[in-house]
């Protein structure tokens, strides 16, 4: 710190002559030494920033839910009847209570005050003995089972219109099949259970009466003639006793019937047929014991969360069992409680539930994810009704203490865990559980596949192959290069090498895409005979050398024989790819590609990882070889003098001195070209397919994580769960090249010290 | 002797020698392969037309441009489905450009040169380089006035040369319009909507205020109309002119003068036209717009948006990357900071370049630019302003990817810099920061200069974060232009790295505009290698002065 004293003696000794020049001079030197030191240490801060930042967007897909009470309030229009259950909007304004008398009253969700109140057209006489909701519940089709055997199907319907910047929403109800009833049993024994789906004037209906299950379904036939469309009716029974069934559900196409019966069974009944229902599975899917109390599909009605009275949620599923046929199995269960399950609600645009046991404790889970979000408290006593809001942001329920209660759910991010990143994860429709990235897909019942698995597997895969290229060829170029090469070539040969590392990516991604691939195709067993042919035309050029007379042989300057091996490496390669094709003719009949494909039952996608490893290889080697070479370079002479002088021949120096000493340095440029190799994001764009799987084959496809960045990002929906799980792959790649760039730093700081006390 | 000759470890140099032949073979071949491939696009290459027998026997003329030649080993062949005679050792094919896309549907086509009955090279071939649909390859027929033909065989040639000259001149007319004076006015209304908006929100919006403006945008559109007269008598007149031509098929084809870019003979031209032919197409791709889904045509806004790109990162990053590096040089304690701040500056050269992008965006777009948007902008919502990549945001990603560059060579050149100087400062009297700005800095400015040049060269072949930050495949404004305030930061540019990416993979005719990609790519090599070897010698030149110094 000798300019600081100097500094400051110096003012001091001016202080007699301190004029206001003066003051102004010490003043800036001041205000600039601040000035540069603030700037200084917010490079730290950048980074910092850095990862904080990501660590900000990502953090909240760890986040559990929340949920509180907003509002509870007496039963709206209490005299109406009993609660069947309860419905709610899009907005979480309005909300709507379905009676047993055939009432619907619409009220405010926030203060429960009455809107409008609708009477449901039953027939004289008539209760109701049923009511179910056809799935999705987002169309708000409703069907009434009467005591006189006929059904009703009314549709609630909210309206949203603008009126300025003020919404208003608007509810009503309406009749699909016309105000008159139904007729379904035509005996008039009364409809016990029921379910049905409602679509465009048709209609499919489930009951049960007495002992028997009957379907009914109405179809709209369009007459050829003329525009009149007649309904037809077709009526048939199920082959089975319908006496214990409990709960009836039939799936949104209209194509799966299923029944529950009160000894915990569950029958599988394929209706796209509705004349003739085939009954296609007949299973237990609780334990012994135990009885099924709730049950509801999932979004999507792919699969069935089945609550039991043991307090156990289970996921059933279609899965393609070993015969390629659609079976009934249980992927995954959730403990919820120590009570009976009394009611499952499923989100409507996500593949989570809400859950209610008997003791008023309410739960929220993801399925995929196999989250539990939260689980709380919210009564004293089982509710009577429950309803998620569409959006999954609110909670509706009716207590047995008479009052509504009204609860804000906030729930951003349930779709990931940890365990739906990294492990294998049986999804819907799946034969067996497995690693899937696949973010989005046009349909609202899609179930997202964020599994950072094949990505990761992807990265390193093509890092792998990466280095397999680059290695060899960097760290014996730079062996050769700081230690055998003549001085004047050195000059030129190195920078030569490390301007390779200026070229934009995106160059060596084009042309690894568009030259290299389908070069390699045609040309694989070039490739492969090169391989094994150079390295042996480069030692039979070189065991030939030494026939040369001895006049001549001198005369070949000492570290020129890279120079020479130039007209020997391309005559070899030219030699290899001319003699490849009559070779792979002749040993594998056909071309080698083929060979792969029909003798080994290896695929051959065009852009493959063995392109990738040829192009980032390519992209590696300045990198390593410019810090390998340097950590050669710098390695005391001494050591290599003594070496020698003690008998050693060269090779022995450099194998067993050299390369020891130099070793930090030489694995430190390796792991710089590992960090850049996983984090290059053009060339793997260009230069595979992109395809998130996972195979180890060199001539498969993969995407990678800065890949998968690059071309999800520009689409993904600000602060969605996508957009957080892109920022967690950003983030890893972040800390991965962190510490691998520490790492290596530390490793060559630590062989500067050594060698300055070399 | 062979087990001698491998004791020696020989064997082992002379591997590690062929590692070092190998890279530079590849280091070489890559330049060359898009040396070769890159300035061969411009050249007029001869058209030939060719009597080809077609697989069903027919005997059909093909004229176009002999593109590339592939040698297939019979055995390969056969394997793809080509009938091979027995004494035919190869299967030679050849691309051609066919052009004519209008017709034919496609640009290329594949022949086999075993078909191909005879060939010649007539002069009298016409390349029509349109500006919808490809090239047109043919002869000329006639030149058509208002559909009176005023020229036919012979004579058309001379007359198609003048008429186009005046159709060319009527598109640059249209085209200065429809740009430069609409686009003027059109962004001048832009404004004013953007005005009222705002009065509207502070609630100043009154009578008067509406007045002025229904003058002001009264202005506006009389100015409107009068181009748009103008602009529709400039298009009754280009549209008069056509040409005639008949296809390799026979059938004519008219094509009017307005959709025509250039005409020429190639099997006319000398060398002396041909080189002629070659600059006037090079300096056409310098400095003209892209053409049909940036297949055709120029790069120019993809130059001029990577040069505006590349001079407002410099701005940012070289104050920043100085302070820093003077900071960790002449005014922190070597100790555990400085080392700290040397293995963060050292991890973030290390972070790959796409995290920087998602940072951008998140960090810089979102939440810096929507601010910005919310309390500058209020009158554009919801449209985004600054809450939207653009230019502004990538220059800022990328001078924050590199800043590294700029820090550490910015240190070496100051390390550099002789004590005694210093100390010589100091004693005379100067302050620190005298010494520094007078004498230190001067002296390591070439280092500045060299991690500078390799932050450029750095910036502009970088196109992952720009992906996400501001780089589109087709800008309709360049960031820069007549209208005030004339810099505008919030716009998105194009790149020619990214237009490569496009052009080479997502384009719907990617092997026409192969070419282009080359061409594209020789430039970006050239001026990044153009930069690297500048900022080498700067380095060299500046080790050698410094030895002098301190000698």
């Amino acid at each position: 710190m000798s300019e600081l004293n100097n500094s400051k003696s110096q003012s001091s000794l001016n202080t007699a002559t301190t004029s206001h020049h003066e003051k102004w001079r010490l003043l800036k030197d001041a205000i600039m030494r601040r000035a540069v030191t603030v700037g200084g240490l917010s490079i730290i801060f950048a980074i910092v920033v850095i990862f904080f930042y990501l660590l900000y967007v990502v953090y909240p897909i760890f986040l559990s839910a929340s949920a509180e009470s907003v509002a509870q309030y007496p039963i709206p229009e209490e005299s109406a009847g009993k609660t069947l259950f309860l419905n709610i909007e899009e907005q979480n304004e309005i909300a709507a209570r379905f009676t047993d008398t055939g009432q619907v009253i619409f009220f405010e969700a926030k203060t429960g005050k009455t809107l409008v109140q609708k009477t449901v057209a039953l027939p004289e006489g008539a209760t109701i003995t049923s009511v179910a909701l056809a799935s999705p519940v987002s169309e708000g089709a409703v069907i009434y089972g009467l005591s006189n055997g006929q059904a009703v199907i009314v549709k609630q319907q909210f309206k949203v219109s603008f009126n300025g910047n003020k919404r208003e929403i608007i509810a009503s109800i309406k009749y699909p099949l016309g105000e008159t009833p139904l007729v379904i049993d035509d005996t008039g024994a009364a409809l016990e259970k029921i379910a049905f789906k409602v679509a465009d004037g048709a209609a499919t209906i489930v009951a049960k009466t007495a002992n028997k299950i009957r379907l009914t379904s109405i179809e709209k036939e369009q007459s050829l003639f003329s525009d009149e469309a007649s309904l037809t009716r077709t009526d048939s029974f199920l082959d089975m006793p319908g006496g214990n069934i409990t709960d009836i559900l039939v799936d949104k196409e209209d194509r799966n019937l299923f029944l529950v019966s009160d000894d915990g069974s569950l029958s599988f009944i394929d209706i796209s047929k509705k004349s003739a229902p085939e009954i296609k599975q007949h299973l237990n899917v609780v334990e012994a014991g135990q009885k099924i109390t709730s049950l509801t599909f999932l979004n999507g009605d792919l699969s069935i969360m089945i609550g039991d009275s043991s307090g156990l949620v289970a996921q059933w599923s279609l899965v393609k069992d070993a015969l390629n046929k659609p079976a009934f199995q249980r992927i995954r269960a959730f403990k919820v409680s120590d009570k009976a399950v009394i009611a499952i609600n499923a989100e409507q645009r996500r593949k989570g539930f809400v859950t209610v046991d008997a003791d008023g404790k309410m739960g929220i889970y993801h399925s995929t994810a196999e989250r539990e979000l939260i689980k709380e408290k919210i009564s004293t006593a089982a509710p009577l009704a429950t309803i998620l809001s569409p959006r999954a942001n609110a909670l509706l329920f009716e207590n047995a203490d008479g009052k509504i209660h009204f609860w804000k759910v906030d729930n951003e991010h349930p779709e990931v865990s940890i365990k739906s990143m990294w492990q294998k994860v049986w999804y819907e429709s799946y034969p067996k559980p497995a690693y899937i990235w696949q973010s989005s897909s046009a349909s609202n019942d899609f179930e997202p596949k964020y599994s950072l698995t094949p990505l990761v597997f992807g990265t390193l895969k093509a890092a792998f192959y990466a280095m397999l290229v680059a290695v060899p060829l960097s760290l014996m170029g730079a062996i050769y290069t700081a230690y055998f090469m003549a001085p004047q070539m050195r000059i030129y040969v190195k920078p030569a090498i490390e301007i390779m590392g200026a070229l934009p990516t995106v160059i060596l991604g084009f042309l690894a895409g568009l030259w290299l691939a389908p070069f390699i195709e045609e040309h694989l067993a070039g490739l492969f005979a090169m391989l094994m042919i150079m390295p042996v035309g480069v030692m039979l050029f070189a065991f030939s050398l030494q026939f040369l007379p001895e006049n001549v042989r001198q005369k070949i300057p000492d570290g020129w024989d890279a120079a020479m091996l130039i007209p020997v490496i391309l005559v070899t390669g030219w030699f290899a790819f001319s003699i490849s094709v009559p070779l792979e003719t002749a040993m594998f009949g056909g071309t080698l590609r083929d060979w792969f494909k029909n003798e080994l039952g290896i695929g051959y996608d065009q852009r493959n990882a063995l392109v990738v490893g040829i192009a980032m290889g390519f992209a590696v080697v300045p990198t390593i070889f410019s810090i390998a070479e340097d950590a050669i370079f710098s390695v005391p002479k001494h050591l290599t003098t003594g070496s020698l002088a003690l008998g050693a021949t060269p090779w022995q120096t450099m194998a067993r001195v050299v390369l020891l000493t130099a070793s930090p340095g030489i694995f430190s440029a390796m792991m710089i070209g590992f960090g850049r190799a996983v984090g290059e994001t053009m060339i793997v764009l260009m230069a595979t397919g992109n395809t998130p799987v996972m195979d180890l084959s060199v001539f498969q496809g993969l995407r990678t994580l800065a890949a998968n960045i690059a071309v999800e990002m520009p689409e993904s929906e600000v602060d969605s769960t996508h957009y957080r799980v892109l920022f967690l792959a950003a983030l890893v790649l972040f800390l991965f090249t962190f510490v691998f760039n520490t790492l290596a730093e530390v490793v060559r700081q630590r062989l500067r010290e050594k060698y300055s006390s070399l | 002797m062979m087990k001698t000759w491998f004791k020696s470890g020989s064997p082992w140099i002379w591997l590690n020698a062929a590692a070092v032949s190998t890279c530079l073979i590849m280091v070489v071949g890559v330049l060359g392969l898009i040396v070769a491939r890159g300035v061969g696009h411009f050249w007029a290459s001869p058209i030939v037309s060719m009597s080809y027998q077609e697989d069903d026997g027919q005997i059909k003329t093909i004229i176009g441009e002999h593109v590339d030649t592939t040698v297939t080993p019979a055995a390969m062949a056969k394997s793809t489905g080509f009938k091979m005679a027995a004494n035919e050792d190869v299967l030679i094919q050849y691309l051609i450009k066919t052009g004519n896309r209008d017709l034919t549907g496609s640009d290329f086509r594949w022949i086999q040169e075993r078909n191909v009955k005879s060939q010649a090279e007539p002069a009298d071939l016409i390349v029509v380089e349109r500006r919808e649909w490809g090239n047109f390859y043919g002869k000329l027929t006639a030149v058509k006035e208002n559909d009176k033909v005023i020229a036919e065989g012979e004579k058309a040639w001379d007359v198609l040369q003048d008429r186009l000259k005046i159709a060319l001149d009527l598109h640059e007319q249209i085209a200065h319009l429809e740009k430069k004076e609409i686009g003027a006015i059109n962004y001048a209304l832009e404004q004013l909507r953007l005005e009222q908006r705002g009065l509207e929100l502070k609630n100043k919006w009154s009578a008067e205020t509406a007045t002025e403006f229904a003058n002001r945008k009264a202005a506006y559109d009389v100015n409107y109309k009068k181009y748009q007269t103008e602009l529709a008598d400039l298009y009754q007149k280009v549209r008069r002119d056509s040409l005639i031509a008949t296809t390799e098929s026979g059938d004519e084809l008219a094509i009017p003068l307005s959709k025509v870019v250039d005409i020429f003979q190639p099997n006319k031209m000398g060398l002396f036209a041909k080189v002629g032919h070659y600059v006037e197409k090079l300096s056409e791709f310098l400095s003209e717009d892209p053409r049909e889904a940036n297949t055709e045509g120029g790069i120019f806004p993809a130059i001029f948006g990577t040069i505006m790109m590349v001079i407002m990162m410099s701005i940012i990053v070289t104050p920043f990357g100085v302070i820093a590096a003077v900071y960790l040089r002449e005014y922190a304690k070597q100790g555990f900071t400085t080392r700290l701040i040397r293995i963060a500056v050292n991890n973030l050269a290390g972070v790959p370049s796409i995290v920087y992008g998602v940072f951008g965006l998140g960090f810089f777009v979102y939440i810096l630019g929507g601010s910005i948007d919310s309390i500058f902008f209020p009158e554009a919502a919801p449209a985004p302003v600054y809450g939207t990549p653009g230019l502004l945001w990538a220059s800022i990603t990328l001078a924050l990817l590199t800043l590294p560059v700029v820090i550490v060579s910015t240190e070496e050149g100051l390390a550099r810099v002789p004590k005694a100087i210093r100390e010589g400062s100091l004693a005379l009297g100067a302050t620190k920061i005298e010494t520094l700005w007078k004498t230190v800095l001067p002296m390591a400015s070439p280092a500045m200069m060299t991690g500078l040049i390799l932050a450029v060269a750095r910036a502009a072949g970088e196109v992952a974060p720009l992906m996400l930050v501001g780089v589109v495949k087709l800008a309709p404004t360049l960031p820069l232009d007549g209208n005030y305030p004339f810099l505008h930061l919030d716009r998105k540019f194009m790149h020619l790295g990214f237009h490569i990416y496009d052009v080479g993979f997502q384009s719907p005719n990617v092997e026409a505009a192969r070419p282009l990609v080359y061409a594209t790519s020789l430039l970006l090599v050239l001026v990044i290698i153009g930069l690297n070897l500048a900022a080498i010698l700067i380095r060299n030149h500046l080790r050698e002065k410094y030895r002098a110094l301190e000698g």
